[in-house]
C-alpha cells in the first residue's frame, strides 16, 4: 500500500484567498453604482470569474491536483460556455431575417 | 489479449450468481453484475409495457377511422409509448445492463469506482419507473414524450407534474451511472491496460458517459421549469407573460438531441465487438473508430437545433446547426465503413449475434442517411412532423439500438449465466425481427414523404395499405421479440453449459469464468496485447462452427 | 459486499491513493453535472435579460442590496472555515474539525435566515411570481419572469445549502468519532468541494440579481424601478 501526502496548504494561501474575496465583494458592489456603458455586466462578470477562479484554484485544491481533475473543471465550464452559444446564435440572429420581424 | 489468470479446469466453482441466496443478497447487492441482472429484468418488463403501448397505435392505425381509440386516449397511449421505450429502455438499456455487467470485467477491475453509487442508481431507476407508471394510472399524460411548452405547462390535462418528476428522477439515475463508468475507466483499469488497448465497447461507454454528465442536468432543470409553470404559473415559457416557449426547446433539445447518442453510441460499441470477434480479425482502423465516438459525443452537441427548423428559430442558426448536422453524420459513416472493411476477408460465423450485428450495419445505415434528408433544412420543412421522421428515428433507435442490444445479449449471454442459449432458435428470431422490422418502418416513409402527419390517428383511405401493411410487420416484430423472451431464460436451466470462452473470442471478459467470480478475476490480469490482437488470417475451429 | 479495511480501503481498490483519486474524479464529474444544471437556469437569464433589459433593471432594484452582500459575505466566511476544517483534517486534528464544520454549518444557517426574510418580504409585496404578481400595481409585466428566476436560482441554491448542512453534520459526527486521518480524510475533502461549488453559484448570482439597475445612481442609494 502506497501512502499518501496529503497537501498542507499554508495558512497565509488561505487567508489571502479570503481577503481576494471580501476585496471582490465590495469591488463588485461599488462598480454597480458606476456606469460604464455596455461594459456594466463585463466587468461585473470579470470579477465573478476572478472570485470563482481563486476559489477553484485554492479553496477546491485544484492548483495542486491531477492535469485530468483540471480538465473536468474546465471542461464543466467550457460546456456552459456552448450551451449559451448555440442558444443565442439564434435569439440574436432572428431579426436578420425581415420575416420574424 | 493475454493475461497472467491461471485458473485450475473448471469444477462448480463459486461465481456471482451462487455466492450467496436469498433474495436480501440480490437487493443490497452491490456487485455490479448482480446490479446488471436486476436491470436487466427491470427493463425486459418495461420493454414489454412500452411494447403493448406500441402495439395498441398500430392496431388503431390499422383502420383510416380512429375506430379504437378516442382520440384523447390515443394521444396518451403514443407519449407513453414514447416516454416509457426513451426513457426507461433505449437510453439505459445498454450501458445499464451490458456496461454495468461488462465495463469493470473488460477492463480487469474488480468493480466499478463507487459500487453503492450504482445500487443507488438503481433504486433511483425503479422509482422513476413507478411514479411514471402511477402517473400513467392516474391518467397518463397526453404531451407526447417532449412535454413541449406551452401545451405541457399551461394546456394539457394529463398527469404533466408527476410524469416530468419521473423523468426528472430518472434522470439522476443515469447521471450516476455515466459517472460511475467515467471514473472507472480513467482509474481502475489494469496494469498494462493503456487507452489504445481498451476494447471499443469501453471507448463508447465513456464518451456516451461524457455526454450523460454534460447534457442530463439541462434537461433536469428544464423539467423543473416546466414543473414550476405548470404548478404556480410563474411565466418563464408562458408567451401571456413574455415568456418564450421557443426556449423550452432549446434546453429540450440541448439534452434530448445528444440523447439519441446515448442511446446509440453503446450500441455501436457492442457492434464493434461482434463483427470483430465473429470476423476473427481485429477492428479495421481502430484509433479512428474509437475517436469517432469522441467526435460523435462532441459534435452531437450542436446540432439540437434541427428538431426546431419549423418553430421559429431565425434561419441563420437554422443554417448553423444544418450544416453541423452533416457534419455529425461523417464519424458515423466511418464506423459502418470500419465494420464493413473489418468483415473483409474475415473468417464469418454466422452465429445470433453476428445476424444482429449486420442486421444492425443495414438497418443504421439506413436510419442514419434518412437523418441527413431531414437535417436538410429545406427538405425537413416538407417532412418535420411526418411519419418520415417516425420511420428515421425508428430505423436507428429499434433498428439501431434494439438490434444492438439482442445481439450483445446473445453474445454475451454464455458469459452472464454460464448456459448457452438455443443457436438455431436465435438465428430464427433474429431474421423473423429483421423482416417483421422493415415491414414495419419502411412503409412508413413512403407514408410520411406522401405527408401522414405522426400523432392523428385519422388518415385518408388510400393510405390504409400501407398502414396496414405497417400493422403486420409490427405483429411479426412482436413476435420476433417475444422469442427471446421465452428461448433465453429457458436455456438458464436447459441450455449447453458455456465454458469460459464459447466464441474463441479474444478481451479480458473471456478469460474468467462463466459466470465471473464476485470479484471478476483471481488474480489482477496483466494486459500485454492490443485489443482484438487475432492473428493473420485467424479461422474459426471448425468444430465451433457446428454450433 | 462492499467491505472496508481499518484504514478506511474499499475491497475493490488497490491502494488508498487510487481510491482517493476516484472519489476526487468523481466528486470533481459530479460538480461538472451542478455546473450543468445551475446552467440551464443561467441560460435562461440571459436570453430573457437580452429580451427584456429595462424589465430587469426594474425587477432587480426590488432586491435588498445590503442583505445580498451580507449574503455574499456570510458565504465567503464559510468557505474559509470550510477550507480550514478540510486542512485539520489533512492533519488528523479531529476536534477542530468538529470545529470549524460546527462554524460552517453556523453560517449556513445564517445564509439561510437571510434568505427567509428576503423571500418573506418578496411574498408580501406580491412579488412571487404568479397570478398574483404585481409590480407598482402593474399586472403582468415581464418583471414576473424575471423574479420567476429569481426564485428558481435562489430557490434550487438554497436547497443546495439545505443539503449541505445535512453533509456538515455528517462531518461531525466522523470527526466526534475520530475517523479523519492524514491518510484518509477524502469524505470531508469531498463535501468540502460541494461546499465551495455552492459558494460560487453564489459569486455569480450576487451581482447577476442585485447589481442591475444600480449604474449611474449614487453608492447605496435606494433605486425604485419606474413605470
Amino acid at each position: 500500500m502506497s501512502s499518501t501526502h496529503p497537501h498542507i496548504t499554508p495558512l497565509k494561501v488561505y487567508f489571502l484567498v479570503f481577503a481576494t474575496l471580501i476585496a471582490g465583494t465590495w469591488l463588485t458592489y461599488f462598480v454597480a453604482y458606476k456606469d460604464f456603458g455596455w461594459l456594466n455586466t463585463p466587468v461585473a462578470m470579470a470579477i465573478a470569474i476572478v472570485k470563482a477562479g481563486v476559489v477553484v484554484l485554492y479553496f477546491m485544491h485544484v492548483k495542486w491536483q491531477s492535469r485530468l481533475t483540471m480538465m473536468f473543471a474546465a471542461g464543466g465550464f467550457i460546456w456552459l460556455f456552448t450551451l449559451f452559444a448555440f442558444t443565442l446564435q439564434d435569439y440574436f440572429t432572428r431579426s436578420w431575417m425581415p420575416l420574424y420581424q | 489479449m493475454s493475461s497472467t489468470v491461471a485458473t485450475p479446469a473448471a469444477e462448480p466453482r463459486t461465481n456471482y450468481l451462487n455466492v450467496d441466496y436469498g433474495w436480501k443478497s440480490w437487493v443490497f447487492s452491490t456487485d455490479h453484475k448482480r446490479i446488471a441482472v436486476m436491470y436487466l429484468i427491470t427493463i425486459a418488463f418495461m420493454i414489454l409495457v412500452g411494447g403493448s403501448f406500441a402495439i395498441l397505435v398500430r392496431l388503431e392505425l390499422a383502420t383510416p377511422a380512429g375506430d379504437m381509440l378516442q382520440s384523447e386516449t390515443y394521444n396518451k397511449i403514443f407519449t407513453m409509448h414514447g416516454v416509457v421505450m426513451v426513457f426507461f429502455f433505449l437510453i439505459p438499456g445498454v450501458p445499464a445492463v451490458l456496461g454495468n455487467f461488462l465495463v469493470p470485467i473488460m477492463i480487469g477491475a474488480k468493480d466499478l469506482a463507487f459500487p453503492k453509487v450504482n445500487l443507488l442508481s438503481y433504486y433511483i431507476f425503479l422509482v422513476g419507473i413507478l411514479l411514471t407508471l402511477l402517473a400513467a394510472a392516474m391518467g397518463g399524460i397526453d404531451t407526447g414524450w417532449t412535454f413541449y411548452t406551452p401545451y405541457s405547462s399551461t394546456y394539457s390535462n394529463g398527469q404533466v407534474a408527476l410524469a416530468a418528476v419521473a423523468v426528472f428522477i430518472t434522470g439522476f439515475s443515469s447521471i450516476l451511472t455515466g459517472l460511475n463508468f467515467v471514473v472507472t475507466i480513467h482509474k481502475m483499469r489494469a496494469p498494462g491496460m493503456t487507452w489504445f488497448r481498451l476494447p471499443l465497447f469501453i471507448w463508447a461507454h465513456y464518451a456516451t458517459s461524457l455526454i450523460i454528465l454534460l447534457s442530463t442536468p439541462v434537461v433536469a432543470i428544464t423539467i423543473v421549469l416546466v414543473a414550476l409553470e405548470r404548478l404556480f404559473h410563474v411565466g418563464v415559457f408562458d408567451p401571456t407573460y413574455g415568456g418564450d416557449p421557443v426556449l423550452f426547446q432549446h434546453m429540450f433539445w440541448f439534452y434530448s438531441h445528444p440523447a439519441v447518442y446515448i442511446m446509440i453510441l453503446p450500441a455501436m460499441g457492442v457492434i464493434s465487438e461482434l463483427i470483430s470477434a465473429f470476423s476473427k480479425k481485429r477492428v479495421f482502423g481502430y484509433p479512428v473508430v474509437a475517436f469517432s465516438s469522441l467526435a460523435i459525443a462532441v459534435i452531437g452537441f450542436f446540432v439540437w437545433g434541427h428538431h426546431m427548423f419549423v418553430t421559429g428559430q431565425s434561419t441563420y442558426a437554422g443554417v448553423v446547426f444544418s450544416v453541423i448536422t452533416m457534419l455529425v453524420a461523417v464519424p458515423s459513416a466511418i464506423k459502418v465503413f470500419n465494420w464493413v472493411s473489418t468483415m473483409y476477408k474475415g473468417d464469418i460465423w454466422m452465429t445470433t449475434p453476428m445476424c444482429f450485428a449486420i442486421a444492425f450495419i443495414g438497418l443504421f445505415t439506413v436510419g442514419g442517411l434518412t437523418g441527413i434528408f431531414l437535417g436538410t433544412m429545406g427538405l425537413d420543412i416538407h417532412m418535420h412532423d411526418t411519419y418520415f421522421v417516425v420511420a428515421h428515428f425508428h430505423y436507428v433507435m429499434v433498428g439501431g439500438m434494439v438490434t444492438a442490444f439482442w445481439g450483445g445479449l446473445h453474445f454475451w449471454w454464455p458469459k452472464m449465466f454460464g448456459r448457452m442459449y438455443p443457436e438455431n432458435m436465435g438465428r430464427v428470431s433474429a431474421a423473423i425481427i429483421f423482416i417483421g422490422f422493415n415491414m414495419t418502418f419502411f412503409p412508413q416513409f413512403i407514408l410520411g414523404y406522401m405527408g401522414m402527419p405522426r400523432r392523428y390517428h385519422f388518415y385518408p383511405e388510400e393510405w390504409q395499405v400501407l398502414n396496414v401493411l405497417s400493422t403486420a410487420g409490427a405483429t411479426l416484430l412482436g413476435l420476433g421479440y417475444l422469442l427471446p423472451m421465452v428461448y433465453l431464460p429457458w436455456s438458464l436451466k436447459f441450455g449447453k453449459v458455456a465454458g469460459k470462452n464459447p466464441w474463441a473470442a479474444k478481451g479480458l471478459e473471456w478469460e474468467t469464468d462463466s459466470p465471473p467470480t464476485t470479484f471478476n478475476f483471481d488474480k489482477v490480469p496483466v494486459v500485454t496485447e492490443e485489443a482484438y490482437a487475432y492473428p493473420e488470417g485467424a479461422r474459426h475451429q471448425p468444430e465451433a462452427k457446428v454450433v | 459486499m462492499s467491505s472496508v479495511d481499518a484504514t478506511g480501503l474499499a475491497h475493490h481498490f488497490e491502494d488508498l491513493e487510487q481510491q482517493r483519486e476516484a472519489a476526487t474524479l468523481g466528486m470533481w464529474a459530479f460538480l461538472v453535472t451542478e455546473i450543468m444544471f445551475f446552467g440551464g437556469l443561467f441560460g435562461a437569464y440571459v436570453v430573457y435579460r437580452t429580451m427584456y433589459p429595462q424589465a430587469w433593471d426594474n425587477a432587480s432594484n426590488q432586491l435588498d442590496v445590503l442583505l445580498g452582500a451580507v449574503n455574499t459575505t456570510v458565504l465567503i466566511v464559510s468557505s474559509l472555515t470550510m477550507a480550514l476544517a478540510v486542512r485539520c483534517a489533512a492533519k488528523g486534528n479531529n476536534r477542530q474539525v468538529a470545529g470549524f464544520t460546527f462554524l460552517t454549518l453556523l453560517l449556513g444557517f445564517v445564509f439561510l435566515g437571510v434568505k427567509v426574510i428576503e423571500y418573506k418580504h418578496k411574498w408580501d409585496h406580491h412579488l412571487m411570481p404568479g397570478p398574483n404578481f404585481q409590480l407598482d400595481g402593474v399586472v403582468g409585466g415581464h418583471e414576473q419572469i424575471f423574479f420567476a428566476l429569481y426564485f428558481a436560482m435562489t430557490g434550487m441554491h438554497a436547497f443546495h445549502m439545505i443539503i449541505g448542512a445535512g453533509l456538515m453534520l455528517w462531518v461531525i459526527l466522523k470527526a466526534l468519532r475520530n475517523d479523519y486521518t492524514p491518510q484518509n480524510h477524502t469524505h470531508v475533502e469531498m463535501i468540502g468541494l460541494y461546499w465551495h461549488f455552492v459558494d460560487i453559484v453564489w459569486i455569480f448570482l450576487f451581482p447577476l440579481l442585485y447589481l442591475l439597475g444600480k449604474h449611474g445612481h449614487a453608492i447605496g442609494a435606494v433605486v425604485t424601478g419606474g413605470h
